[in-house]
C-alpha cells in the first residue's frame, strides 16, 4: 500500500460512528477516507473527503474488477489531492453531484446501485473530468503490479529465464 | 576502435537515423570501407539495459516527440499525439520490433499492373521486381537469421499459437506455421537461442531476436569506419549553390547546434520524420522542402491495414508466455478480388501485457463490458492482422507550424483515412479471425482496432517517373544526385508482409549501389 494509506489507528467503533458509508467507501471527517472495515484510509489535504470518496467510487464504476480491492482504485485517484486539481475535482465532483440529485438521489454516493451511478456517469462521459478520470485510471489502476496475479499476468520473466522451462506451450484443452 | 571525424571532413557519408534502415546501411557501408557518420536522435540501450514492462520500457525507447494527427482514422481520437509507435535510440525500432521476416509476393511489387488502378488510390508499380530483390533477400535472411529461411528451423510454438493453429486447421487453412522470424531457434551469428521470455516488444534481453543495435551497429563501429553519434537530432538538411547536399545541422544533447559537413545524405529517420526532415530543409532554392518537385514528399502515407482479434475461452491460454508473434497464417495474403478488395492479408499471433491490454483492447470504452473482458485475460488468445493498404495522396505528413518540439522545430502532422479497400479487408479479416476462434470454442470475440502505427512507409516513394515520386530504384531522390532515402519511406506500395525485411534488403542493395557509385566517381 502506499503512503499515506494506512489504517491510521482508526477503530472500526470510529469509523462506524462517523462514517456516511456509501458503495463501500466511508467519508469519516477529520480529513480522512476509509474503508467501512479500516481496512485503509487516506487522509485527504487539498481536496475533500467526499470529493476523494467520489472519485473512488467513480474508479471503481468506470473499470469495475469485483476481485480488485479498493486500496488499488485509492491509490489510482489519490493524485487528485493536490493543489492544482483542487478546483478541478470540485467542479467535477459537484456536476456528478446535481445530476444525483436530479435523479432523485442526494448525491453520486447515495445513489446505491451501480448501474443508476454508471447512468450518472454516461452522462458526463464526454466531459474533460470524467475523461482525466477515465485516462489516468488505464495507467494509475492497471499499472499496479500488486495487482497483475488477480488478472493471471506474470509480469517481467527474463529474471526467471522466461517460459522455456515454464509452460510456454503447456496448454492441455485443445 | 570508435572512430571520431570531424565536423568539417566533407568526404564521409552522413546516415540519418539508426533503425532498420539506417542501422544496416551504415554498417554496410563501413565494411565496403566508406567512412560514415550516423547521427541518432535517440540514445544507447543494450539487452542488459532493457525492460521486461511494457509501460517503463515505453517510456525508455518510444519516440515521444511531440506529433499530431488527422483524419477519420480512430488512432487520431483514441492517441491523437501518438499516430505511431517508434522507437527513439540507436537501432531504431529494430528494438521494438517483433521480428516477422517476410518477402514480399512477386506481385505485389507490381499493385498497379496487378490489381489495375483503384478509385481514388495512387497505385503505382516498383521499379524493381521480385527476381532483382532475390539476392538481396537472401542476404538479409543470413543477416537477420531468419527460421524458416536458409536451413534455420522454425521456432517452437507457444499457447498462443496452438490456440491459433487448431482453429486455422479447422477452417482449412493450409499455409500456418510459426513464421519466419527473426530470432534465433538456435544459436545463431554470436545470439543466443529464444528463451521464450514474453517481452519481444520491449526489447529481447537475450539477444535472441535481431536488432541492429546489437549486430550492425557495434560491427559497423567496429571496422573503424563506422562514427555513431547518438543523442543527435538533425534539424535540417543543408545544400550548396549547385543543390547538391553539402551537410547537416543537428542538435547535440545540450540544444548545440552543430554542423557536419557531407559528401552524401542518406535519410532514415523512419516514414514520419524523414519527410519531415525534407520539409523542414526547405531553402529559398528549395521553397517546398528538399527532393520535393514532385510534389510527393510526405505523401502516399501507408501504414498497413491492421486490426487484432482476441477471444476469449473458458479455459485459461496465457498467451503472453513466450514469443510475442508466434506464428502465422499466410492463406488470406494472397490477390483476390472475388474477397471484394484487392491485394491479401497476414494473420499472426500477438499477445499484449496486462497494463497495454487495458490500453489498446478498445480505447475509451469502460464499464462491465470492458473490464469482464479483461479479468477474463488469463483464458485470452490474440492475433494481428496486417494487409496492404491503399497509397492514398492525401494520406500524409506535412508540418504543423502551430506545434514545435523540444528544438522549436514544427512537428510532423500525421493525416490519414481509410480507403474502402482497406475497410472491406479489414472487415473480412476480423470475420475470419473471429472464425478461427469460434472453432476452437471462443466465448467472446473482440474485434480490436488499430493500435498507433507500428509499420510507417510510403511518404518518400520510389518511382520509375521523377514526376510521382520522390526517389528512383536506388532510393536516390530524382532531384538531387548526393541525397538517398534508406528506410521505410521509399515504399512504392506496401504489400501484405511486414516491411523491415525488404527495408533491410533494400538498405544492403544500397550500400552495394552507394559504394559502386563512389568507387567510379560518380557521387
Ligand atoms: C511493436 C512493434 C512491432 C513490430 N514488429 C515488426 C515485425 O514483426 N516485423 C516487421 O517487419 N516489422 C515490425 N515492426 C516495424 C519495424 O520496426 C519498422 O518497420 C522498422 O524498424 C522501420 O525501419 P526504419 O529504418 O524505417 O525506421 P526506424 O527503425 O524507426 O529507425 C528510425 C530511426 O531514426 C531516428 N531519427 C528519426 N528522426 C531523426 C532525426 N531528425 N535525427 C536523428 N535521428 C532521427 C529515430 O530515433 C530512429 O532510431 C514493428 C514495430 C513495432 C513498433
Ligand atoms: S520470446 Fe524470445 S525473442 Fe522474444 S524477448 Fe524472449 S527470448 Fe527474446
Amino acid at each position: 500500500m502506499a503512503e499515506r494509506i494506512s489504517n491510521r489507528n482508526l477503530t472500526r467503533r470510529q469509523l462506524l460512528q462517523s462514517s456516511v458509508a456509501a458503495g463501500g467507501i466511508a467519508v469519516i471527517g477529520m480529513g480522512f477516507v476509509a474503508a467501512p472495515d479500516a481496512a485503509w484510509a487516506l487522509e485527504v489535504t487539498e481536496i475533500t473527503e467526499h470529493q476523494m470518496a467520489t472519485l473512488v467510487q467513480m474508479a471503481r464504476d468506470i473499470y469495475p474488477h469485483d476481485r480488485v480491492a479498493d486500496e488499488y482504485y485509492v491509490i489510482a485517484v489519490k493524485g487528485y489531492d493536490s493543489a492544482d486539481k483542487k478546483a478541478f475535482v470540485a467542479q467535477g465532483v459537484a456536476r456528478l453531484d446535481e445530476l444525483a440529485q436530479a435523479a432523485g438521489n442526494a448525491s453520486y454516493l447515495e445513489t446505491k446501485w451501480e448501474e443508476n451511478r454508471v447512468a450518472l456517469l454516461r452522462q458526463i462521459e464526454n466531459d474533460a473530468f470524467f475523461q482525466a478520470v477515465r485516462g489516468g485510471l488505464i495507467t494509475g489502476l492497471y499499472n499496479q503490479k500488486a495487482i497483475w496475479p488477480i488478472f493471471g499476468y506474470e509480469g517481467e520473466s527474463f529474471s526467471k529465464g522466461g517460459y522455456i522451462h515454464r509452460g510456454f506451450d503447456d496448454i492441455n484443452w485443445l | 576502435m570508435a572512430v571520431k571525424f570531424d565536423m568539417s571532413d566533407d568526404s564521409v557519408v552522413v546516415v540519418i537515423g539508426t533503425g532498420a534502415g539506417g542501422g544496416v546501411l551504415s554498417n554496410e557501408l563501413a565494411q565496403k570501407g566508406v567512412k560514415v557518420v550516423a547521427l541518432e536522435a535517440g540514445g544507447r540501450y543494450l539487452p542488459e539495459d532493457y525492460i521486461n514492462d511494457e509501460w517503463e520500457s515505453f517510456g525508455q525507447l518510444a519516440w515521444v516527440d511531440p506529433r499530431t494527427t488527422s483524419g477519420d482514422w480512430r488512432v487520431s481520437k483514441d492517441f491523437p499525439g501518438l499516430p505511431a509507435w517508434i522507437v527513439k535510440a540507436v537501432g531504431g525500432t529494430t528494438i521494438h520490433w517483433a521480428g516477422a521476416s517476410l518477402r514480399f509476393q512477386e506481385h505485389e511489387w507490381k499493385a498497379l499492373s496487378t490489381y489495375g488502378p483503384v478509385e481514388g488510390a495512387n497505385l503505382l508499380d516498383w521499379p524493381i521486381d521480385a527476381a532483382e530483390m532475390a539476392p538481396y533477400y537472401t542476404k538479409a535472411e543470413n543477416k537477420l537469421g531468419v527460421t524458416r529461411t536458409g536451413g534455420r528451423a522454425g521456432l517452437p510454438g507457444n499457447n498462443n499459437y496452438k490456440v491459433f493453429e487448431a482453429g486455422a486447421k479447422a477452417l482449412g487453412y493450409k499455409k500456418v506455421h510459426t513464421g519466419r522470424m527473426a530470432i534465433n531457434s538456435a544459436e545463431y551469428d554470436n545470439r543466443n537461442a529464444c528463451q521464450q521470455v514474453g517481452f519481444c516488444f520491449q526489447g529481447c534481453k537475450f539477444g535472441a531476436k535481431w536488432s541492429a543495435a546489437y549486430t550492425d551497429i557495434p560491427r559497423g563501429e567496429a571496422t573503424g569506419n563506422l562514427e555513431v553519434r547518438e543523442h543527435s537530432h538533425v534539424a535540417r538538411i543543408v545544400h550548396d549553390k549547385r543543390g547538391k547536399v553539402s551537410g547537416v545541422e543537428y542538435f547535440d544533447k545540450d540544444g548545440n547546434l552543430h554542423l557536419q559537413k557531407a559528401r552524401i545524405v542518406c535519410v532514415a529517420g523512419n516514414t514520419i520524420e524523414s519527410p519531415r526532415l525534407l520539409l523542414n530543409s526547405a531553402s529559398a532554392m528549395f521553397p517546398d522542402g528538399l527532393a520535393n518537385s514532385s510534389g510527393m514528399v510526405g505523401r502516399n502515407y501507408m501504414r498497413h491495414m491492421t486490426g487484432s482479434v482476441y477471444a476469449v475461452f473458458d479455459k485459461p491460454v496465457r498467451m503472453w508466455r513466450g514469443t510475442t508473434m508466434a506464428g502465422i497464417i499466410q492463406d488470406e495474403a494472397r490477390h483476390d478480388p472475388s474477397r471484394g478488395f484487392v491485394g491479401g492479408y497476414e494473420m499472426e499471433t500477438v499477445s499484449l501485457g496486462l497494463p497495454f491490454m487495458a490500453a489498446f483492447l478498445n480505447p475509451g470504452a469502460w464499464g462491465r463490458s470492458f473490464t469482464t473482458a479483461l479479468d477474463a485475460y488469463e483464458n485470452m488468445a490474440g492475433m494481428w492482422l496486417v494487409g496492404e493498404d491503399m497509397p492514398q495522396e492525401s494520406n500524409r505528413v506535412t508540418l504543423n507550424p502551430e506545434v514545435k518540439d523540444q528544438w522549436g522545430l514544427p512537428v510532423a502532422n500525421v493525416n490519414y483515412s481509410d480507403h474502402p479497400n482497406d475497410i472491406a479487408m479489414r472487415e473480412h479479416a476480423y470475420r475470419q479471425g473471429a472464425a478461427i476462434y469460434d472453432a476452437v470454442g471462443a466465448t467472446r470475440i473482440f474485434p480490436t482496432p488499430p493500435y498507433p502505427s507500428t509499420h510507417n512507409l510510403g511518404t518518400n516513394r520510389m518511382s520509375a517517373d521523377p514526376k510521382n515520386g520522390v526517389v528512383n530504384k536506388w532510393g536516390q531522390t530524382h532531384d538531387i544526385a548526393n541525397l538517398f532515402i534508406s528506410d521505410g519511406s521509399q515504399f512504392t506500395t506496401g504489400a501484405s508482409e511486414n516491411p523491415t525485411l525488404t527495408i533491410v534488403a533494400l538498405a544492403i542493395r544500397q550500400a552495394d549501389h552507394i559504394a559502386d557509385e563512389m568507387s567510379k566517381g560518380n557521387l
